[in-house]
């Protein structure tokens, strides 16, 4: 008898299986978008207590004038350049101190990475993307050095290894203990090269 | 074989339509689920600079934001074209950014007042006087932690 009715509909009650699917697939893909920069601690406004005396050849000092040039230990340098020249600075090991680092031992630059401060220094009508520039390429000379050390000790780069101690998700995946250890890891690769990034308070222009 | 008999006759049944609030239900929890609300409208622009050894910021909670730059077209002419900070969703000058950075704060939950993060999202053409003054007042309410939020890509590529 149904026969004469025409066809059947089509079954539609797993349509709302299909739209859960897309809809646990979507979920599970998206990302929100995360901004993204550079980190920085400002330093506090209390002066330390006890005047440290750094030794004059222990600070790289880098200042950038209005018109965007670079000085860099009283040179005239070109900001591809500037990169290169902090790592010099930093991985200079003057006094023989430092086991792993691989520098020139120069008497004339820093001693130690430990002891090594870069100070920044900026006019008031510098642009801020230079100034970014400058911070990203002072950054990334301290990561080139922690990576190269992360590589030798744990056979990986650093910059891998803190997104790994710094995602969320590690800190559900992994238990206590290998969190530790990655924690633990992380602080090690920065001890060896500490980021002593001074900004000095803008000087103006006159 | 009358069982696969074909019936010739009656029109084509119309497509069911049951699944329909489903698939509006699946669109609406997708939307919901990525959007993230917009507090404040940008008033300035804001090109922010490039950079590669960017770390990200996770945790909206945990961030204020304050922005700089020239103001758009339609403010121009109220506010001049010289960059501006922004705040929420006003102008305001330098010497207002401690009171925000204290106001902010406040609203937190007390047990992440301490691990708050001041995301500086800086237009490209804005001169360093501006955010030495805001990094001076930041300093000065001891919100010390900052990150200059940039766009992913090669630093250099700013110089132009």
């Amino acid at each position: 008898m149904g026969r004469r009715a025409g066809a059947p509909e089509v079954n539609a009650g797993s349509m709302a299986d299909i739209a859960f699917l897309l809809l646990i697939f979507f979920l599970v893909t998206t990302t929100i978008e995360t901004d993204a920069g550079l980190d920085r601690m400002l330093p506090p406004i209390e002066p330390p207590e006890t005047d440290v005396i750094i030794k004059q050849k222990n600070i790289f000092q880098v200042s950038i004038n209005k018109n965007g040039q670079l000085l860099a230990d009283d040179e005239l340098t070109d900001l591809k350049d500037l990169r290169q020249k902090a790592v010099d600075f930093l991985d200079n090991n003057g006094d023989g101190t430092c086991t792993y680092c691989k520098g020139k031992k120069n008497p004339e630059s820093s001693d130690n990475p430990t002891k090594a401060i870069i100070s920044l220094k900026n006019d008031r009508e510098t642009k801020y993307s230079t100034y970014i520039t400058v911070q990203n390429e002072l950054v990334g000379a301290y990561n080139e050095l922690r990576n190269r050390e992360a590589k030798r000790l744990y056979n990986r780069t650093f910059v891998n290894l803190e997104e790994e101690y710094l995602s969320p998700e590690s800190k559900e995946k992994l238990d206590e203990d290998a969190l530790d250890e990655l924690k633990a890891k992380v602080k090690r690769i920065q001890d060896l090269f500490p980021q002593k990034l001074s900004e000095a308070e803008t000087s103006s222009s006159n | 074989m009358s069982k696969f008999a074909k019936k010739k006759d009656g029109e084509l049944p119309a497509v069911s339509t049951a699944s329909l609030p489903d698939i509006v239900f699946m669109l609406l929890f997708f939307f919901m689920t990525v959007t993230v609300m917009k507090d404040s409208s940008l008033k300035v622009e804001n090109n922010l600079p490039n950079a590669d050894q960017i770390k990200k910021l996770e945790k909206k909670d945990r961030v204020i934001y304050i922005y700089v730059g020239k103001p758009t077209p339609e403010f121009a002419g109220k506010f001049g074209t010289e960059p501006k900070i922004q705040l929420n969703d006003k102008f305001a000058g330098p010497s207002e950014v401690g009171d925000y950075i204290l106001m902010e704060r406040a609203k937190k939950s007390q047990d992440l007042q301490n691990v708050l993060t001041t995301s500086l999202k800086v237009d490209k053409n804005a001169n360093m006087g501006l955010i030495s003054d805001i990094k001076q007042e930041l300093r000065e309410v001891n919100a010390l932690k900052v990150n200059y939020t940039t766009v992913n890509g090669d630093a250099f590529s700013n110089l132009q």
